[in-house]
């Protein structure tokens, strides 16, 4: 399946037919995109800007990439963010973070 | 006996093991992954020795176990690589759980199979017990009668099987093919792996540019779209088959079809039989044809998919016929040939049926000789002639009840 095909299977209201898929359930890349895979998340990471100093620990240790970057004005990656739409809130970011005190904190989901 | 057809080719003496493992050479998959097992043993030690002598380029992935030999084939061909095995019975058994994964997975894997009993009690002997165990599991089935139709289904199998998307196992008879030396003629390499021709794979895992995920979980909302895409897929096998077996005629002469027919021109009384017992079939219905009776035969060569339609066709006239299994279901009912002739008979003939009779011969290795297939077409004759009724039940032949 591709993205778009994704996307509508995700919907529910169209399911594909045998004839329109892949065979072998073969599954493009890049199809998490469509989904919000973080909704059953039972803690959140917490990301104070302030204290963080870029050092990238938490976006490769994460198993979700959801931190999110983009490169600054020397076209270095700084962390923006956290992706909440696909973060499972497992904790290794804080875990991981090498800041004394922790520029990534996990704090209970409020729903 | 064998005779030269092909112009260029070379007439030798060989196992059937020894002409599988030479069609591996020829064909030369970039990986083979197996498992040491009696009575296939041969067809990857020989394979391997080519590989240690550099006389073919594939990589040769030794594993502790027929599932990994399995599971590195399954590896291997998602990569995109033209991947092989080879193994026989509890080998077979073994892989079990991979075997559906290879099917499910639309894997073109290629196995070069010797038909053994399924232990216990532990035999080494030939029957085909374990195939027929995995005919429901999305593999092409392809069975040999000799060394000759061995060596020539394995270069068809890579074409089927690729063309198909579906996994192919090549069998023959335990010891009575597999380690009999018999006549076999090869043809060139360079003609061979022309015939092959180059695996492209519709997606290879290993192309990082288009990368995809395969073996995803699909539960209730998708896993039943994409088991009938496997099923219509076996259902649409047949016409592959046979254009590769056209091709296959016309580059090297020797024809196949998914069974070959045995002086079943107006024949009154016949069986149906997969593998080396169609051998010994054919010289007693030559005896039996001599004295006039009609008698004639099918010699199963493709199992799965099963050539329903057209065996209800060509069993239509005749008037009584056996199907002789070389496994036993153990199912309270029949075994596995007879289950699928009798469906195909009564689905596409309107309910014009021959009689029928189910017999179980030959397992674990038991003789079957001459004189009990004559006594089969006996039985045949007589109930031919309304002297004699099917016993609805399945018999057992050269056993001591």
């Amino acid at each position: 399946m591709n993205r778009a095909q994704i996307k509508k299977a995700a919907s529910c209201q169209a399911p594909l037919r045998a004839s329109e898929i892949a065979p072998a359930g073969l599954v493009e890349a890049g199809t998490s995109v469509e989904f919000n895979t973080g909704d059953w998340r039972a803690n959140r990471p917490k990301w104070f800007k302030e204290k963080c100093i870029h050092c990238l620990l938490c976006w490769i240790a994460c198993p979700d990439s959801s931190i999110l970057l983009k490169a600054d004005k020397v076209k270095t990656s700084v962390m923006t963010g956290i992706d909440y739409g696909h973060c499972k809130g497992c904790g290794i970011c804080a875990k991981e973070c090498p800041v004394k005190d922790k520029a990534i904190i996990m704090e209970e989901e409020k729903k | 006996m064998i005779k030269p057809i092909y112009s260029k080719g070379k007439i030798v003496a060989k196992t059937g093991n020894e002409a599988m493992a030479e069609a591996m050479r020829q064909i030369e998959p970039d990986v083979v992954a197996a498992y040491p097992i009696t009575p296939a043993t041969e067809i990857v030690q020989i394979f391997s020795q080519f590989v240690s002598d550099g006389i073919v380029k594939s990589e040769y992935v030794a594993v502790e176990s027929e599932h990994s030999a399995m599971s590195a084939a399954i590896g291997a061909s998602a990569a995109g690589a033209r991947a092989m095995t080879g193994t026989a019975a509890q080998g077979l058994a073994l892989m079990w759980e991979m075997l559906y994964i290879a099917s499910g997975l639309r894997l073109p894997i290629v196995m070069a199979e010797v038909n053994r009993a399924l232990s216990a009690p532990i035999n080494i002997h030939g029957d085909q017990s374990d195939t027929m165990g995995a005919r429901d599991s999305g593999w092409i089935q392809i069975y040999s009668e000799n060394s000759q139709e061995a060596y020539d289904n394995m270069i068809q199998a890579v074409r089927i099987a690729e063309k198909c998307m579906l996994p192919a196992m090549v069998t023959t008879d335990g010891f009575i093919i597999s380690h009999c030396m018999e006549v076999v003629e090869t043809y060139p390499d360079k003609d061979v792996k022309k015939f092959v021709g180059q695996y492209k794979p519709q997606r290879a895992l290993l192309n990082t540019k288009k990368p995809y995920t395969l073996g995803s979980i699909e539960l209730q909302d998708y896993y039943f779209e994409h088991r009938w895409q496997l099923a219509e897929a076996m259902n649409k096998a047949q016409d592959v088959v046979l254009d590769v077996a056209k091709d296959f005629a016309k580059t090297f002469g020797r024809k196949y079809g998914m069974y070959e027919k045995y002086k079943m021109d107006g024949a009154e009384i016949a069986i149906v039989v997969i593998g080396s017992t169609a051998g010994t079939a054919k010289v007693v219905i030559d005896e039996l044809r001599k004295k006039g009776i009609k008698a004639g035969m099918i010699k199963i060569r493709v199992f799965r998919p099963f050539p329903a339609a057209m065996i209800a066709k060509d069993l239509a006239k005749v008037k009584a016929v056996a199907i002789m299994d070389r496994a036993d279901s153990c199912a309270g009912t029949f075994a596995p040939l007879y289950t699928d002739v009798a469906a195909a008979l009564f689905a596409h003939n309107e309910g014009k049926m021959p009689k029928m009779e189910n017999y179980v011969y030959g397992l674990g290795g038991r003789e079957i000789a001459p004189e009990h297939i004559t006594a089969v077409y006996d039985k045949l004759a007589k109930i031919a002639k309304g002297k004699a009724k099917p016993s609805n039940k399945v018999e057992y032949i050269n056993l001591r009840k």
